[in-house]
């Protein structure tokens, strides 16, 4: 398997808030790789920088250190008409499908934008719009309606559409998953699945849920405070983690399995 | 939902404004004015500084002038039309100067980085402090009393207005997730600037216009009034003074100009109201305004479900755009034993929270309980009155909610919101509450009582939060507990704590807990019983055990399926083939 994404020894610094603030560093020297075609799983608690990660391999935060490396190639300070053309390569799905989309622009306009932008005359956007609706499984008819008049889950549909647009290699999804009901989040999940197995893109997916993790990657890279303290097989991570805070994290997600959970709970109380 | 409703919300704001009648009169009657300003030379023979010694102070139609002369002998009518376009152009020049001033400004420095924004941010700073209409009078030889030349002045001057107010709408919109978004597709910044960001932009900056044009216009004219600029150019403003120095002997003079004013400026401000709401209110008001209906359950029901609290048969409904009352709560049935903990489960818009807040007695006000009956402890809540309810709430009900750190108040200090509550539930003395507080802090498991007494709520984490919520909720020792998710923004290794905290005090205290939450996790977790409800309506009841085990409704049934467990685990191996991927997407 070829490595598409290699992030190494990355550290991300947010200016402190106000006069004199000391700077504060989210990431502390931060090392993942994702394969072709693969999902690599951060998985990690609110404030651990597990969303800077893919918004620095997004360009959307400049790293104080460290590289990012996209098919071999540096793109750790691409300049914006890199950026630009590294968007066909690398795209994102954020977490809230309602801020995600621009509540003025109707679903069609919101997926050829991009095609529009790289340079696909309108026909053939229209054509590639029309093929991405089918792909995510919404209606054809969507494109002429506005975000508004979806539910959240179907929001969240034309995200990963927009997001599959220019057909990229990585896609970015940051807690794609969180505002979901759990019926609508099984089926996005099984989307963002089948979608890899068709067309081979690798995702970076981001989520704070071993659940959700366990349930789309293939490996697994658990970060805490800014460092990541384990990285393996889904399967090993997540059920049989050898970190301590992983095994923290594992016996803490309660499960809908009462017996089970009292067990959990004794084991948790235990550690 | 329906056809009619997703029409009237798409609506555009132009017919909106055609369907209120203030925007059509201030409008028709501006068009009026620029029409009458326009037509000018079809309308009269007369120069506005035609003089006529003969018709001075001349009544109205003499010497055919249709408003009569002034004390110069010059055409009122005349002069008037001509005053219109002074004021058109004076409108026309302020504005564009302010909008194009201010609004590329504001887009470029609200957009791009903090030394950009600091530049432009000094500048205008500057520009503000600059006494307006001093500076146009001082400016007078600079621009040779030209009063297109003073208007270039004034537009800059007005820029900061349409600075400040574009450079505040794009910040607010730069950070929305669609221009992250859009950045990631590749979209050149201008174009982000103009399809993302200008929308926004587009109409509050719209309603300022109408604002703009109506102070340029009375700059201008107070200018004239002043008698600044040249003296031969028409304007209200000059005829105003004109008419006033002949008040006493000619009082019509003073009244023709100050009317035409009137009219042009309060046309502008109604049309910018107008606008306001067409562009902004954009939210259709009921067109039958429901009165919250006083329902009062009989009293002579018998309770069919015994237990602490009883809900039975329970319907809230909310009024729609168009009247009726849409309901999202219909007939919910459900008891909690006292000591039990009952798990609410449902997926958003099942109603559960509401059914949760009928109990607590805080629906919103728009909310109308139809039927249906809510017992604590054998008395009717419904139909209390607020003073009742409060009293019922400090003691017997206590309420967590989802959001922690949304619920305290950030200004004052933890200590201060928890001993308020404690003496407003039982009076005490000041120094009893104090000491009951720390105890309650101690009791839910904060290391530091005394520092997070005194911290203010961001000094604490939400998990903290969360803690001092949970003390001041159980400082009344309630029966019952009624929590809205209340771990649900907060990470697994303090929902597990929060939990066993949980636990540990309605064992203490053996009061019944009332759960809602959409994690069956957390249901497994802790309840002894679960209702799950759909659609307002609640589908199974049963123990937890039970429920996991053998869950009766389809709809449970489902929800169990969705949930992601072990069995969960992804087992193909990546796509590593590269051919895929070209034939499938490109």
């Amino acid at each position: 398997m070829t490595t598409l994404l290699e992030v190494s020894e990355l550290r991300v610094t947010y200016p402190g808030r106000g006069f004199r603030a000391r700077p504060h560093e989210v990431l502390h020297g931060v090392s993942l790789a994702v394969g072709q075609g693969e999902t690599l799983g951060v998985v990690g608690e609110s404030g651990s920088g597990k969303t800077t990660i893919g918004r620095s391999v997004l360009g959307l935060v400049p790293p104080s250190g460290g590289t990012v490396r996209f098919q071999g190639n540096d793109i750790t300070h691409a300049g914006r008409k890199e950026r630009r053309a590294l968007a066909r390569d690398i795209q994102v799905v954020f977490q809230d499908p309602y801020s995600s989309l621009n509540p003025a622009l109707t679903i069609g306009d919101i997926l050829s934008e991009p095609l529009v932008v790289q340079g696909a005359a309108a026909g053939e956007a229209r054509n590639r719009v029309a093929e991405l609706l089918d792909q995510v499984g919404l209606p054809k008819d969507a494109s002429q309606r506005l975000p508004r008049e979806f539910s959240g889950g179907q929001r969240q549909r034309v995200a990963i559409a927009r997001a599959l647009a220019p057909a990229p290699r990585l896609v970015v999804c940051d807690e794609p998953v969180s505002a979901l009901d759990l019926t609508t989040q099984a089926r996005v999940l099984d989307l963002l699945v089948d979608i890899q197995r068709r067309t081979g893109v690798a995702y970076l997916f981001i989520s704070h849920d071993l659940a959700v993790i366990r349930h789309v990657s293939h490996r697994v890279s658990v970060i805490h405070r800014g460092d990541i303290v384990e990285t393996g097989p889904a399967g090993e991570i997540t059920t049989a983690p050898e970190h301590p805070y992983t095994q923290r994290l594992l016996l803490a997600a309660p499960v809908a399995d009462p017996a089970e959970q009292r067990r959990r709970r004794s084991a948790r109380q235990r550690l | 939902m329906s056809p009619s409703s997703t029409e009237a919300r798409r609506r555009s704001p132009l017919r909106r404004l055609l369907a209120d009648p203030q925007a059509v009169l201030s409008a028709s009657l501006l068009v009026l004015v620029v029409l009458l300003g326009l037509l000018t030379p079809l309308l009269t023979d007369h120069g506005p500084n035609q003089v006529n010694l003969d018709a001075i102070n001349a009544g109205v139609g003499e010497h055919g002038y249709l408003l009569g002369g002034d004390k110069s002998g010059r055409d009122i009518f005349a002069r008037l039309l001509h005053s219109i376009d002074t004021s058109v152009v004076s409108a026309l020049i302020g504005t564009s100067i302010a909008l194009a001033i201010g609004i590329t400004s504001g887009l470029v420095g609200g957009y791009f980085g903090r030394r950009t924004r600091a530049v432009t941010e000094w500048v205008f700073n500057l520009v503000m402090t600059f006494p307006g209409l001093l500076l146009l009078i001082i400016l007078m030889p600079v621009t040779k009393g030209d009063y297109k030349a003073t208007m270039v002045v004034f537009g800059v001057l007005l820029s900061p207005g349409i600075y400040r107010l574009v450079r505040n709408l794009v910040l607010g919109v730069k950070n929305e997730l669609y221009v992250d978004a859009a950045r990631v597709s590749g979209l050149p910044d201008r174009r982000i600037l103009r399809r993302h960001v200008f929308t926004v932009v587009r109409g509050p900056v719209i309603i300022a216009t109408a604002f703009l044009a109506g102070s340029s216009i009375a700059v201008q004219s107070g200018l004239a009034f002043l008698g600044v600029g040249s003296s031969t150019v028409p304007s209200f403003g000059a005829m105003i003074s004109e008419g006033f120095t002949n008040l006493y002997e000619e009082p019509q003079q003073f009244l023709w100009p100050s009317l035409a004013l009137g009219i042009i400026t309060a046309s502008l401000v109604l049309l910018g109201n107008a606008l306001r709401d067409a562009l902004e209110g954009g939210r259709p008001k009921p067109s039958r305004i429901v009165t919250a209906t006083s329902y009062r359950p009989s009293a002579t029901e018998v309770p069919s479900v015994a237990g602490l609290l009883t809900v039975e048969d329970l319907a809230i409904a909310y009024p729609t755009p168009t009247g009726e009352l849409k309901e999202v709560v219909s007939g919910v049935t459900l008891s909690v034993a006292a000591g039990e903990t009952l798990g609410l489960v449902g997926e958003s818009g099942s109603g559960k929270t509401q059914t949760a807040f009928a109990a607590l007695g805080v629906l919103p006000p728009e909310a109308v309980v139809t039927r249906g009956s809510i017992r604590l402890d054998g008395r009717e809540l419904l139909g209390l009155s607020e003073r009742e309810l409060r009293a019922v709430r400090g003691t017997s009900i206590a309420y967590v909610p989802q959001e922690p750190m949304s619920n305290l108040d950030p200004s004052c200090t933890v200590g201060a919101q928890l001993v308020e509550g404690v003496r407003a539930a039982t009076p005490m003395s000041g120094r009893e509450a104090r000491e009951r507080v720390l105890a309650l802090l101690a009791r839910v498991g904060i290391p530091d009582p005394e520092r997070t007494f005194r911290s203010y709520p961001h000094q604490i984490s939400g998990g903290m939060a969360q803690r001092v919520l949970i003390a001041g909720a159980v400082a009344g020792r309630p029966l019952l507990l009624i929590a809205d998710e209340p771990t649900t923004a907060l990470d697994v290794t303090v929902q597990a704590e929060i939990l066993d905290l949980l636990r540990d005090l309605q064992k203490d205290l053996n009061m019944a807990v009332l759960l809602v939450t959409h994690n069956f996790g957390v249901v497994a977790d802790i309840c002894g019983r679960v209702a799950v409800m759909r659609e307002g309506t609640v589908v199974e009841t049963g123990t937890t055990d039970d429920l996991f085990a053998a869950p009766r409704h389809p709809y449970t049934r489902k929800l169990l399926d969705s949930i992601l467990d072990e069995t969960a685990l992804r087992t193909d191996p990546p796509t590593a083939s590269a051919g895929a991927l070209e034939t499938e997407t490109r």
